[in-house]
């Protein structure tokens, strides 16, 4: 199959960037950065520089591939990373625009790779829960209704790879912040700082510029692990509660 | 050079307790004043680099992703082993020590498998009082199943994600020490050389890859937790960044790299489906818990399967050859991965194979789905279930179980899993071998630790399912933070030290070097290119069956391919910016010396064990043949600047268990 790319190029964070039109021979098989690799290779073929983008595991979990996909994160498929996108969901003839992450708080770095440090400072401020190593009791000790594991494991399957800002008009990390709020402070242990974390996270987040929610919920629609903007309502009830506690 | 494992006394229940009760402290003063870096930040290092500044010593921790959430840890599936004996099926300390030995095929070290083995179980409750939400049962207690190469249940999981859920877990904990100011992070900083200062390891060199400075960092002491190096194959499970630069670098330091040669073929992964595949897709051994592996029992039905003109649905109950359960009827399904993946292999040699490039078997879940289907239909009081029914409610138990995997294989394949039998076959998955060290995870060179899958020392000849993701954690959270102190106490005196010194200027030049002669030679082919050719002949000669012909002509063909990548790559761009293609031609060069050791360890080895199966030593039913007489050693090799290659023994010594024909027949 043959497929137009129309690829964000950017030098460096301080450069304005523009699209280029590539034309790449696709196979319906390959998943996008598969198709990808092809027009790097054909790119270095004609010692012109290769398309930077972010990529690791491939198999839809570590959360480094980000990239905007005919204006979607991740693409058209619901509930897929861009690694897991395969080319049978595309036509011969396409043109397919490939754009990085756009948010305040994620800059380009190249291309199509940005820079995610914000939300690794979101959870230094409080994603955590504080025991140490060789402080804890035997694991049966609390026992954990399976509803309630179950729905902190459904918020805590995020991936950190920032679809829920790059969907956002506003730019916004609240599904983020809430599916780690939601994944601690849903269970007993989390309890204990769930308060503290709420402002400490939130209080970061806003900080690192992102943005407001305004209920939009194109988070939840992108989010390749279909996190529930409940956990934003969870989050935002906790907030509140935290607001006429004292600190 | 004398191996010294550095085994303590006493009996084997009770030496590593005792050995920790009389070690060496470090008085929590002079912690403060000991920096110790940590390379790495999957289940191993994080956990580490968090434990060791909870304890007060100064981290720093780099990692070339972009956060330390990215390592590759975060894609193991199945779920982690621990000796809790929670379902009272006789599981014990005991027996989780003797399966481990047994499924490395007694080529592990009895001493520290014992303690591996100990410590699973706080393990366990660490990560659940981090908030780990591993699965319960109803009544609210942990739930577990059970994984290949046992017969106990003992796996803890979430879901299919329990790789993902511990990473998440250590990197919170690190993330705490970050904020906390013990830990300082460097992300996207790989590190390219070691620094070693009167034969101590003192420091590293690291390539900052957003503006490619090199930067020098000096500490008391160095942790490796860089992973395997499944990548050398190309085609791996791993993911792409995978590499084993750090390690590698470091046996060019004169650290030794043990082993090298046992790596793990996984026998459950995505087939491929072409020459642009960039890389192989687990699907969890869990799986083989209701999942049936079969191939047609005639060749003529496998060829049509191939060109599509019937597929699985077509053949017959009686015209499928269910070879696990046949050839070993105790484990079955559940064989250890080295006797799955080979079995696989030899019913595709025998042109039984069903994808259309005849490398693949069929893994089945109807049996499974018809079983849990009457059973929850009997559950629910249905008396007379129709077909449909009994598939609903069982297709509903299976997603339950493994929803997230029949996805994932969806996703990648197009085909439904749960109306067609998924189509699998063995891909590289982990690498057993890695740096050699002591009881203390110390190499050989003194101040040089290396944890988790980077280390030789746990998994002997082949690691059983979920046992990756117990020793990352055991060596981080509960080892390490112990025998580190055996170092670092006869360092309190030691001033910090200027990276100022000789030996860094010397080793940051010897990077800038390599980087110079990788930009300048200016040659036609891309990196990639060379990578898939290495993979090949990696895969071809030092795959899953092995001879000593094939390796010899191995090594010629990985000497001529180095060759002609120093006169033929290309790497675009320029060294002083943000540049991913060279990060990757340092990689490449480093593994296509590492797959020369490989080799020759390969073919040092004349026995076939574990996942190193050497055609030449079967029995007559083709099982793999062990030679303990003169083959019970780990085997520990160097690499001088001249390329020449030694090897060094430790002879393994078994005091408790007795070396038997492991059978799972």
């Amino acid at each position: 199959m043959k497929i137009n790319l129309k690829v964000w190029r950017q030098k460096d964070s301080k450069d304005k960037g523009h699209f280029e039109t590539y034309p790449v021979e696709a196979n319906e098989h390959m998943s996008f950065l598969e198709m990808m690799d092809v027009l790097n290779e054909d790119l270095l073929a004609q010692k012109k520089e290769p398309v930077a983008f972010e990529h690791d595991c491939r198999e839809g979990i570590c959360g480094a591939c980000s990239l905007v996909i005919d204006g979607r994160p991740h693409g058209p498929q619901t509930g897929t990373t861009t690694c897991q996108l395969h080319m049978r969901h595309f036509k011969s003839g396409d043109t397919i625009i490939v754009e990085p992450w756009r948010a305040n708080a994620f800059p380009v770095i190249k291309d199509l790779v940005v820079d995610r440090s914000s939300f690794d400072r979101v959870i230094q401020a409080g994603g955590y829960i504080s025991v140490n190593t060789g402080q804890a009791q035997d694991g049966n000790a609390i026992p954990i209704e399976k509803g309630l594991a179950s729905r902190s494991m459904d918020a805590a399957e995020c991936i950190g790879c920032g679809a829920c800002v790059a969907a956002c008009p506003n730019g916004s990390a609240m599904l983020f912040t809430s599916a780690k709020v939601s994944h601690l402070g849903l269970l007993p242990q989390g309890k204990v700082e769930h308060v503290n974390r709420v402002r400490g996270m939130v209080a970061q987040m806003d900080k690192e510029g992102f943005g407001n929610c305004s209920n939009i919920e194109a988070c939840e629609a992108e989010c390749p692990k279909e996190i529930s903007v409940v956990n934003i309502a969870r989050m935002n009830r906790a907030y509140i509660g935290a607001s006429i506690v004292e600190e | 050079m004398k191996l010294e494992s550095k085994v303590p006394p006493g009996s084997l229940a009770t030496k590593w307790t005792e050995y920790k009760s009389k070690m060496n402290l470090v008085a929590p003063n002079n912690k403060r004043r000991l920096e110790v870096i940590v390379v790495g930040t999957g289940l191993a290092g994080a956990s580490a680099a968090a434990t060791l500044g909870e304890l007060g010593y100064h981290v720093k921790c780099f990692t070339f992703h972009d956060s330390p959430r990215r390592a590759h840890s975060i894609a193991a599936q199945g779920g982690i082993n621990a000796a809790k004996n929670y379902q009272n099926d006789g599981d014990s300390v005991y027996r989780l020590f003797y399966d481990t030995i047994k499924g490395g095929d007694y080529r592990s070290r009895e001493a520290n498998v014992h303690r591996l083995a100990e410590v699973s179980r706080d393990i366990i409750d660490q990560c659940v009082a981090q908030g780990v939400p591993f699965a319960r049962e109803y009544g609210g207690l942990l739930a577990n199943r059970s994984f290949g190469g046992v017969l106990v249940s003992r796996t803890f999981y979430a879901r299919g994600q329990t790789g993902q859920q511990l990473l998440i877990g250590a990197y919170q904990a690190l993330s705490r020490q970050i904020s906390l100011g013990t830990v300082q992070m460097y992300n996207r900083h790989e590190m390219l050389d070691l620094v070693k200062v009167d034969g101590k390891a003192r420091g590293i060199i690291v390539r900052n890859l957003l503006d490619g400075k090199i930067e020098r960092f000096a500490a008391h002491c160095v942790v490796l937790a860089t992973g395997g190096y499944g990548n050398v194959f190309y085609l791996s499970t791993n993911a792409m960044g995978c590499n084993a630069t750090a390690a590698w670098r470091s046996v060019r330091r004169g650290a030794l790299m043990a082993n090298p040669c046992f790596t793990q073929i996984h026998p459950t992964c995505i087939p491929v489906s072409g020459e642009y595949q960039s890389k192989l897709t687990l699907m969890s051994e869990s799986l083989r818990n209701d999942g049936r592996v079969w191939v047609p029992k005639s060749v003529s039905d496998a060829k049509a399967i191939q060109k599509g003109e019937k597929n699985a649905l077509d053949i017959a109950e009686g015209d499928r050859d269910y070879y696990l359960e046949r050839r070993y009827p105790a484990f079955g399904n559940l064989v250890p991965r080295d006797v799955a993946s080979r079995a696989a292999k030899v019913a595709c040699d025998e042109g039984k194979g069903v994808a259309p490039t005849g490398l693949a078997v069929y893994l089945d879940f109807a049996e499974a789905i018809d079983r849990y289907g009457r059973a929850r239909a009997h559950s629910r009081g249905i008396g007379n279930p129709t077909e449909a029914q009994v598939i609903e409610l069982g297709e509903e138990i299976i997603r339950q179980k493994y929803g997230n995997l029949f996805q994932m294989y969806e996703k990648i394949t197009g085909e439904d899993p749960y109306k067609m039998p998924m189509k699998i076959y063995p891909a590289v998955h982990y690498t057993m071998g890695g740096l050699w060290v002591d009881y203390n995870l110390e190499t050989n060179v003194p101040g040089l630790f290396a944890l988790g899958e980077c280390n030789f020392s746990d998994h002997g000849a082949n690691r059983l399912g979920a046992s990756a993701l117990m020793q990352g954690l055991a060596d981080g959270y509960f080892v390490i933070p112990y025998t580190i102190g055996a170092f670092l106490s006869q360092e309190i005196r030691t001033p910090k030290f200027s990276t100022d010194l000789p030996e860094f200027a010397e080793a940051e030049k010897s990077v800038k070097d390599r980087i110079d002669r990788l930009m300048s030679t200016n040659g036609n082919q891309s990196v990639e290119s060379f990578h898939r050719r290495l993979g090949k002949i990696m895969w071809e000669y030092c795959g899953m069956s092995r001879t000593a012909e094939g390796l010899k002509k191995g090594i010629d063909e990985i000497r001529a391919l180095r060759k002609e990548y120093y006169e033929q790559v290309y790497v675009p761009g320029t060294k002083a910016e943000f540049n991913p293609e060279l990060e990757k031609a340092l990689r490449v060069a480093d593994f296509l010396e590492l797959g020369e050791v490989m080799m020759n360890d390969a073919l040092n080895r004349n026995e076939s064990c574990g996942g190193h199966f050497r055609y030449e030593y079967r029995t007559p039913e083709g099982e793999a043949k062990r030679d303990d007489d003169n083959y019970t050693y780990v085997a520990a090799w160097s690499w001088s600047e001249d390329g020449k290659i030694l090897m060094y023994k430790e002879d393994l010594v078994f005091e408790n268990v007795e070396l038997k024909t492991r059978s799972y027949k």
